[in-house]
């Protein structure tokens, strides 16, 4: 391993990892349940359509939902079965809203389909080509973003470093230190197939110092592989360094610009798990249809990483796990700083979900009474994204929403850091992401009262054009009429004229010589 | 002396010139702060506000013969923006222009619609597609929710929905937050 020179983020947090009783034993497995349920909407971006009806069969890896849009990804049958309904169901998100899903009766059989040809030779290939295999393999990032893969793909030329996150720095998730530690090789290959999809020349792959069997096994296939362009830099563990800029910033010394994204300055970014399945959907032809899940906590039997079929219901996956103990109070997807609670174990399991905690009473406090703000700037000392967070406060809890933007409020990553500094115990995070979710309204409401005056004009131009047309046609009616009436006038008068003129030659006829045609 | 005080004068007079013609080049079209309160209008068009519209209540505002807390449909939000622009402060809306309510969209019950085309002359912003003798209907994405369809159908078959709360649209809740210290 190199260890060149590396730089430090602003703030963070040392967190204890609490990833020791879940690292201690292999991937598990699980068998395939009798029903799944696949949620179109597991990604960012549109939701996928459906490309099945109920009734129908599908084998094992069939694509069963296609994205509606350029941001979007395909959704496959995690199993051989019949699709029973398509309907809405509860999904895991923060809001427990219900969302449409495809509910597939699982036969058993696990029958897989062929449509997908492994592309095991791809020197060949062009970046492109490979874009369209990992878009059609429905691969999204898998360190919890979900952000459809191909589309990232396909953003930049020119890049300098591809930089693979390993760095898994919150606590309870360790589902790619168990993946480097067993997998470390469809990684690697994972990687060589995104350098070249994109032509880059070099790539690191960071994992944290506190995981010295992953970068063991990481190192050791390096050394296999003899590819000169890979290399494993070990990072130290500070929290959020998972953070794409994070990252960037300590492997690099250069910062992301607020606004911009990585390749703006040659770099790219992927999760380890990303990569992996990058090389399965290239290598094998096998479309994501299972992940690593990391089950945890005091609340369940026996903490371990789990390969888990999509759309699995989490109940089933916690009974894999020894199911629950006496101390289970709350259910968690995603790590002590950035997870959400969900509602109960029904929920299935999907792409973004890296991490299941079973957490007791002790684990989760109540959160203290919440006090003023005395100003003291810890927040900002803490913060990775160099705000002002009680700034940001203050303007968030007066409802005064519209500054925030100039506080760089979208740069906020929600890490929860000064939350945790706060000695106010402030619920700084929530604010913020309720005061971002408020703004994009509005940004929306703006956009749709924007059409609506669009519309509102259009029509009174309209109306208006057609009263003036009215107005018109009357007046020429009138005009015509008055004319006609002219016109009558002038035939009355030529005729009394003419009738004159008779009379007078008649009366000149009385009295003077008779008339030529007599 | 003299010579300067001309230099002066003269160059008054170049400047005094050059905005004369800028203020007759470079007129604006429109009134600029009617523009821009309407701009923060929600144009639902309902005519709660007492006016024909938000572009006449805009108007109103800027001659000052409207107070800025008659619209329901913006609610608070838009409230505080307009005392923001206008330098005021901000009051709670006026109860006699309606109370605020969650957006809704118009739904005709199409089977009982008898053509009649009343709802499309209601319409401020042309969201209802029909015509005489034919079902109507509403374009959902187009509907400001403002409810003056509502009124005039003689069969009563438009009915006002609640739009549905997507993963989408989702809003994170404002934290409670049990200040009790901050009390005042
Ligand atoms: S949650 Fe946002 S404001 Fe708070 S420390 Fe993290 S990035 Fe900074
Ligand atoms: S850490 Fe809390 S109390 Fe201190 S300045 Fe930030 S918000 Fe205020
Ligand atoms: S109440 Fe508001 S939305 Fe309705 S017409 Fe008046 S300004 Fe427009
Ligand atoms: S007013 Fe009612 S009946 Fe008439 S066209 Fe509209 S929906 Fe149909």
């Amino acid at each position: 391993m190199k260890q060149p020179g590396l730089w430090r983020f602003h703030g963070g947090l040392k967190l204890d990892a609490r990833t020791a009783r879940a690292t201690g034993d292999q991937i598990g497995t699980i068998p395939v349940p009798p029903q799944l349920v696949l949620p179109l909407s597991q990604h960012v971006g549109q939701p996928a359509e459906p490309i099945v009806v109920p009734g129908e069969r599908v084998l094992c890896g069939q694509p069963i939902a296609r994205p509606s849009g350029y941001v979007g990804a395909k959704v496959h049958a995690s199993s051989s079965g019949t699709v029973v309904e398509i309907a809405n169901h509860p999904v895991p998100h923060p809001s427990g809203l219900a969302a449409p899903c495809i509910v597939i009766e699982t036969d058993g059989l696990d029958e897989r389909w062929t449509g997908y040809e492994p592309l095991s030779d791809y020197a060949a290939l062009t970046g492109p080509e490979l874009r369209a295999r990992v878009r059609a393999a429905g691969v999204v990032g898998l360190g919890g973003a979900a952000f459809p893969t191909a589309v990232k793909l396909g953003a930049g030329s020119g890049l300098k470093l591809l930089i693979l996150n390993g760095a898994e720095c919150e606590p309870y998730i360790c589902c790619d230190e168990l993946l480097l530690r067993e997998r470390a090789a469809e990684v690697l290959a994972g990687a060589q197939i995104l350098l070249q999809a994109l032509a880059i020349p070099r790539c690191v792959i960071a994992i944290e110092n506190d995981k010295p069997l992953a970068l063991e096994a990481l190192e050791l296939a390096i050394a296999r592989a003899a590819d000169p362009r890979l290399e494993v830099v070990s990072v130290p563990a500070v929290y959020p360094e998972g953070g794409e800029r994070q990252l960037i910033k300590v492997l690099t010394g250069e910062e992301v610009p607020a606004r911009g994204l990585p390749p703006d300055i040659g770099y790219l970014c992927h999760n380890v798990g990303t990569a992996a399945a990058v090389a399965r959907a290239v290598l094998q032809g096998e479309p994501l249809i299972s992940r690593i899940v990391t089950v945890t906590g005091d609340g369940v039997a026996g903490p371990r990483n789990v390969d888990v079929r999509l759309g699995t219901p989490i109940s089933a996956l916690v009974q894999a796990c020894g199911g629950y103990t006496g101390e289970a109070a709350h259910l968690l997807m995603g790590g002590a700083m950035m997870g959400f609670p969900l509602a109960d174990d029904s929920l299935p399991v999907i792409k973004g979900t890296n991490c299941i905690v079973v957490a007791s009473r002790e684990e989760i406090r109540p959160r203290a009474p919440v006090m003023p703000c005395i100003r003291c700037g810890e927040c900002a000392e803490v913060c990775p994204a160099q705000l002002l967070p009680q700034q940001l406060y203050w303007h968030a809890r007066s409802d005064d929403l519209e500054p925030l933007d100039d506080y760089h409020l979208f740069d906020c990553i929600e890490c929860g850091c000064c939350d945790l500094a706060c000695p106010s115990q402030i619920p700084l995070t929530q604010y913020f992401r309720y005061a971002k979710t408020e703004l994009w309204a509005r940004q929306h409401d703006r956009v749709r009262s924007d059409l609506a005056r669009e519309r509102f004009e259009a029509r009174r131009d309209r109306l208006e054009a057609e009263q003036a047309a009215r107005k018109q046609r009357l007046e020429e009616k009138a005009r015509a009429a008055d004319e006609a009436r002219g016109d009558e006038q002038a035939r009355k008068a030529m005729i009394d004229a003419a009738l004159e003129r008779v009379q007078a030659r008649r009366d000149a006829g009385a009295s003077g010589p008779p008339g030529k045609d007599e | 002396m003299i010579a300067a005080v001309a230099v002066i004068a003269g160059i008054a007079l170049l400047f005094g010139l050059a905005l004369g013609f800028a203020a007759v080049r470079f007129r604006t079209e429109g009134d600029p702060v009617v523009d821009r309160i309407d701009a923060l209008l929600p144009q639902t068009q309902c005519g709660q506000c007492s006016f024909a519209g938000c572009r006449p209540y805009a108007e109103a505002i800027a001659a000052g013969t409207a107070d800025i807390n008659r619209c329901p449909p913006g609610g608070e939000a838009t409230i505080r923006a307009l005392a923001d622009l206008l330098e005021r402060d901000p009051k709670p809306l006026d109860p006699e222009s309606g109370e605020i309510k969650p957006r809704t969209v118009a739904v005709i019950d199409e089977p009982l619609c008898i053509g009649c085309t009343l709802c499309i002359q209601a319409c401020p912003v042309d969201a209802i597609l029909g015509a005489g003798k034919q079902m109507h209907t509403v374009i959902a994405s187009e509907c400001t929710g403002c409810e003056l369809c509502v009124a005039p159908c003689p069969v009563d078959c438009i009915a006002m929905v609640e739009e549905p709360v997507t993963l989408k649209t989702w809003k994170w809740p404002r934290p409670a937050e049990p200040l009790a210290a901050e009390r005042r």
